[in-house]
């Protein structure tokens, strides 16, 4: 495998570009592995990485049913924070960030994570409050957030809707500056080369349609291309996580959901950080090929159809212009949607499962991307260590169980927090 | 855009209804004291691929709860029934 450097850009540039090597292999099967990951997403791939990388565990499997990237980590808005206030999940997505921060240098591959900073608009003075007890909090625990008046605001997206007639008025807002956006097939695409690299074997089209029980203990997993066997399976298959959970027989505190994301044609620069309305649930950047992404709310219903409806449509384009009224001709290019598995707490489990020998990553509502490192690297050590990270340990499954649910919006057991 | 065959009000956008989640949850009666059977009810949830039974509320209707068969991976829908009927005549479980 090439190490990527300016050195190999220029000497592959001369001879055309037509000699890199492949970025990993088309590996098949083995029998058998020490660990088998399902789900060749952004998280399954972060954990077998770490697995190799920090655990000396490389007798590993990636086993995907489709293509590399092809669910939801191909399918988001990109943004990345870590502007939590619930203990159990403020660590984790700090250790993401740090993670992201150093990602591109530690894969040696660009994931184009750009610290553009995010803004949570505030539209009313309870709001305020909110976000000043939450910047408070992160400070506590060293991540960085401020305060913004809306005068300061206004100074750095001038865009906005300002006016006396604004539905939701702009009363400020909390800035987290190290907060931004990433590439996210490139993050596939480095966690999976970085994996590779360390012999990890990542298995396309091969569908795990059951497990294999010895006693009680899960002993491998049934596929498309014949019996795997390991002595411990990781699950990272996002909306996918119920279906397969249950053929092991476990019922989970979680359902799955469709959440849609769009892209609008190119433009000149307008949009330099990542805005989170804090009036509609809203949430738009503008990428390096100058369209912007955003996104809504959650269609609503349960769904495992990789597409969404009309009045979500309607609901987010609304509250763009809401926002941001410049841009009410734009044409959206592109409409996307992934299946989420959106706990009864919004937030994710990251744990041993009741069955020996199976492990879940999972639960990761509207918010997986940002955390794929953290996730990645607390889903290898719980896997290696047979113990949670203390950053992992309340994403139980447990916590339901002992009345320990961490609900970052207060909004009681519903599967469409946040 | 869905569309539900309300009993009372004829086949209605899916925007007139709010959605209740899944309908074959039944609630433990208020005496029982088994933690497993809490968490099940409140928590747990089949979340099939496939047909699913779920509650919908015709808001902007007739305001009676429905239940509705509808499939989770082609969002057809199938058999539209008003919630009392349904939960007497065990279609809700």
């Amino acid at each position: 495998m090439a190490e990527y450097s300016f050195f190999s850009l220029v000497a592959h540039a001369l001879s055309g570009h037509r000699h890199w090597p492949r970025a990993w292999r088309d590996a098949t099967p083995k029998p058998a592995y020490d660990v088998v990951i399902v789900g060749a997403g952004g998280h399954g791939l972060a954990t077998a990485y770490y697995l190799a990388k920090e655990h000396g565990i490389a007798n590993v499997a990636v086993l995907e049913k489709g293509w590399l990237g092809g669910g939801n980590t191909g399918r988001n808005t990109t943004i990345i924070r870590s502007n939590y206030m619930i203990p159990g999940n403020t660590r984790f997505y700090e250790r993401s960030l740090r993670l992201w921060e150093e990602l591109s240098r530690d894969l040696n591959y660009n994931v184009m994570f750009s610290q553009r900073g995010q803004l949570n608009l505030c539209h009313s003075p309870a709001q305020m409050d909110a976000a000043r007890w939450r910047g408070n909090v992160m400070r506590a625990n060293g991540i960085d957030a401020e305060l913004l008046s809306r005068t300061a605001v206004r100074r750095m997206v001038p865009h906005l809707d300002y006016s006396e007639t604004a539905r939701f008025p702009i009363h400020g807002a909390l800035w987290q500056g190290r907060a931004g956006t990433a590439r996210h097939d490139a993050v596939a695409w480095g966690y999976a080369r970085g994996a590779d690299r360390q012999s990890v074997d990542i298995i396309q089209r091969c569908e795990v349609t059951g497990f294999l029980f010895n006693g009680g203990r899960v002993v491998g997993v049934e596929t498309t291309r014949g019996p795997i066997r390991a002595q411990k399976i990781g699950l990272a298959v996002a909306g996918h996580t119920g279906q397969l959970a249950a053929k092991a027989g476990l019922r989970l505190p979680l359902e799955t959901h469709v959440l849609q994301a769009f892209v609008s044609e190119s433009l000149k620069p307008m949009l330099d950080t990542v805005i989170s309305y804090g009036a509609a649930h809203f949430y738009i950047s503008q990428s390096d090929h100058g369209g912007l992404i955003f996104g809504g709310d959650l269609d609503g219903y349960n769904s495992y159809a990789q597409r969404g409806g009309l009045p979500i449509v309607e609901h987010t384009l609304a509250s763009a212009k809401a926002l941001m009224p410049c841009i009410s001709r734009l044409r959206v290019l592109r409409q996307w949607a992934g299946v989420m598995d959106m706990t009864m707490d919004g937030s994710p489990i990251i744990c041993k499962s009741p069955v020996d020998g199976l492990y879940i990553n999972g639960g990761w509502c509207y918010g997986g991307f940002k955390a794929t490192p953290a996730s990645g690297w607390c889903f290898a050590w719980t896997l290696a260590k047979d113990e949670p990270h203390p950053d992992n340990a309340e994403f139980t499954l447990d916590r339901f169980r002992v009345g320990r649910q961490i609900d970052e919006k207060g909004m009681g057991p519903t599967p469409n927090a946040h | 855009m869905l569309r539900i065959d309300c009993p009372i009000c004829g086949l209605r956008d899916e925007t007139e209804f709010g959605y209740g989640g899944d309908a074959t949850v039944v609630r433990p009666a208020v005496v029982e004291t088994d933690v497993e059977k809490w968490l099940a009810y409140v928590f747990l949830r089949d979340n099939p691929r496939g047909p699913h039974r779920e509650y919908w509320h015709h808001t902007q209707g007739c305001r009676q709860w429905l239940v509705v068969e509808r499939d989770t991976l082609t969002h057809e829908i199938g058999i539209v029934a008003l919630a009392r009927n349904a939960r007497s005549k065990g279609v809700g479980r």
